[in-house]
């Protein structure tokens, strides 16, 4: 797919240095370790410690945790921190590669109308799915439906325009569909009142306490969409230049934005679909490695995975202390930390993106 | 004193501030007491006639209403109000409710229980009554809105009646199940993503009276009574009772609460001490209060067995 054509060519912009990486990784380690050793429960950090020797085997160690500590942490809180890196990553993955391929800064995963649709999906369940059928499971199915089949419409809007290879034509066609499913969302909201606390705290977004289950559910989605994105990173570069420059390095531009359209969506569909909107972490994150460090696309994917995953493990541990013990939406957190962050970054850098 | 008053002038009663007189002083007055004035959190409301077109945009009150016997009264009901099933429903909204819908029932009365964008005194300009209900604190308020449902309607002593009757039962009960339920913990669930209401909450304050300690108060630092409270906490707190009032609305049952990760450790799903109670007897604080009190009793008798 012109990989080698583009990697000769004088595409120039900053690869990955590996003092970054090694920055990047230390960060998530750090987020990971506090985020299994600090939660509502004070389970102690030696305690858990041991806990955590004596499941690896390591011998001679036995964990001096109750069965219900024991529970607390290993099908609580350790898949909680699990799913807040899955969803983190692959938020700011998702972000990362819109910008790219759309060209426009302010792309977030949910540009596409993934968030409208899939918050169509989610009211749909609550409001008319029989009881039996009504519970975790099938909310999630129904929102990834919804998302998926919006960026379909938004897609195939788009192409009806006969201007496929202007990828601004896309993002009207996005603000469309988004509007339209938007609209449908709130009218059966509103005819079906009483799901409105259900609805609401849905589209808050949350990191759910599911257990094992979720993560389940959204690992494949997400270790596919990265293969795929990753494995594409240097052609975001290109196609960052603009529709015909790409072409003309021979880079197959609808495919390979289709490609990568599809990985970016059905990764973002799945954990929309299991932790609703979370806001802020797929702009922030790309534009905070972009300013620090300058990178291009082929270092700013990777990078976005790594540190999305942090920023949403430490997020979400400041959501479930805060106010322990009582939970406070992830949304909020996010926006709360982010904003000022980037204002920072802002101000403290002088690199354009 | 206000007793003395009273027996010696029964119409002045009727016409002065309900809550002064106890339940014991009303059935004293005569049902032709009109005009009558009652006094809401939302203001003081006096109605002139004995009302004849009453319209109904709370579930609670509907239940009350019909409870009371004015029942025949009553012309249209709210889209929510499902119970009693003689009730008269209607597609009007309680949460958006449209004034000119409303006026086309050509109602005297407006019982509300949510006053959205001015709709009282939208009501109000076109000479229709309105007695704003708002969701009961406690059960003296719970009490005090069917009695005062009974002074605008004309059904003071039946009332009354229904009021002594709830009362008594829920003593009764209360006297019960106390020695076992003040040992005891409760968490209360409104959703699957663990809201929960504290004591400050009316459904708090029926656990409060049987003597349960509700774990989800040493979560509201914000004092909205609603918190959303983390899993870890809610397993580590170990409840006694988990009541699910999620049951209608979200799928819950106590096998599903028996399979969430790491609740398998709670002694109220080893004991299988999980009561579901339907939503809306849980959330609504009328004449059905009593059935929720013999649900719990009956869970912490097993408890307590």
């Amino acid at each position: 797919m012109g990989v080698a054509a583009v990697e000769s060519t004088d595409v120039r912009a900053r690869g990955l240095s590996p003092l970054w990486v090694l920055g990047a990784v230390a960060f998530l380690l750090v987020s990971l370790v506090i985020g299994v050793l600090v939660g509502p429960i004070e389970l102690g950090i030696g305690s858990v410690l041991e806990s955590a020797a004596a499941r690896l085997h390591i011998p001679g160690a036995t964990t001096s945790l109750t069965p219900t500590e024991e529970a607390i942490l290993w099908e609580i809180r350790v898949p909680r921190v699990v799913l807040a890196a899955l969803v983190g990553g692959m938020l700011a993955l998702a972000g990362a590669t819109y910008q790219g391929v759309f060209r426009n800064p302010l792309a977030d995963p949910y540009l596409l109308g993934i968030a409208a649709g899939a918050g169509l999906g989610a009211t749909l369940a609550i409001a008319y799915l029989p009881e039996g059928l009504r519970g975790q499971r099938a909310l999630p199915a129904a929102a990834f439906v919804g998302g998926a089949l919006a960026v379909f419409m938004t897609y195939a809007v788009g192409r009806s325009a006969r201007r496929e290879r202007d990828a601004a034509t896309l993002v009207l066609a996005g603000v469309t569909v988004a509007a339209f499913f938007t609209a449908w969302q709130t009218f059966v909201q509103q005819q079906n009142a009483e799901t409105l606390q259900q609805v609401y705290t849905w589209i808050l977004g949350n990191i759910p306490s599911t257990g094992w289950s979720d993560v389940i559910l959204v690992l494949p989605y997400v270790a596919a969409a990265a293969v795929v994105i990753l494995a594409l990173r240097r052609v975001v570069d290109v196609l960052s230049l603009g529709d015909d420059e790409a072409a003309s390095l021979g880079v197959d531009v609808r495919r390979v934005r289709l490609a990568l359209v599809i990985a970016a969506t059905l990764g973002t569909a799945a954990v929309v679909a299991v932790s609703g909107l979370i806001g802020f972490v797929g702009i922030i994150v790309p534009h905070a490695i972009r300013l620090l460090t300058g990178v291009g696309y082929r270092a700013l994917l990777p990078l976005s995975v790594i540190l999305g995953a942090g920023f949403l493990v430490l997020a979400d541990v400041i959501a479930r202390t805060a106010l322990s013990p009582a939970e406070l939406p992830l949304g909020v957190v996010t926006a709360f930390l982010g904003a000022p962050f980037f204002a920072i970054v802002l101000r403290s850098t002088r690199v354009g993106p | 004193m206000p007793r003395l008053i009273a027996l010696l002038a029964p119409a002045l009663v009727a016409a002065c501030v309900v809550g002064l007189s106890g339940a014991a002083a009303a059935p004293v007055q005569t049902e032709a007491a009109f005009p009558v004035t009652i006094t809401t959190p939302a203001g003081k409301v006096t109605v002139r006639r004995k009302p004849q077109r009453i319209v109904s945009l709370s579930p609670t009150a509907t239940e009350s209403l019909f409870a009371i016997g004015a029942g025949p009264q009553v012309v249209a009901v709210d889209d929510r109000s499902d119970y009693p099933k003689t009730a008269p429903r209607s597609s009007l909204s309680g949460f958006t409710p449209n004034v000119e819908a409303i006026a086309a029932y050509r109602p005297d009365l407006v019982v509300i229980a949510y006053d959205p964008k001015g709709l009282s005194s939208a009501l109000r300009r076109l000479g229709i009554t309105v007695v704003h209900h708002d969701g009961a604190r406690t059960l003296k308020g719970a009490y005090q809105q069917i009695r005062q449902l009974g002074l605008v309607t004309g059904n003071a002593a039946p009332a009354a009646r229904v009021v002594t009757g709830m009362k008594s039962r829920i003593d009764r009960i209360v006297k019960a199940a106390r020695p076992t339920a003040s040992r005891l913990s409760v968490y209360h669930e409104l959703t699957p993503d663990l809201y929960s209401a504290t004591s400050n909450t009316f459904v708090g304050q029926v656990y409060r009276a049987l003597g349960l300690r509700n774990v989800a108060d040493a979560a509201d630092s914000a004092g909205s009574g609603y918190p959303q409270l983390s899993a870890e906490y809610v397993v580590a707190s170990n409840p006694d009772l988990i009541v699910l009032a999620d049951t209608a609305c979200c799928g819950q049952s106590p096998a599903t609460v028996a399979q969430r990760p790491g609740w398998d450790h709670v002694s109220a799903v080893r004991t299988g001490s999980i009561v579901r109670v339907d939503d809306s007897i849980a959330s609504r604080w009328g004449p059905r209060l009593v059935n929720f009190f013999r649900a719990l009793s009956s869970a912490l008798g097993r408890l307590g067995s």
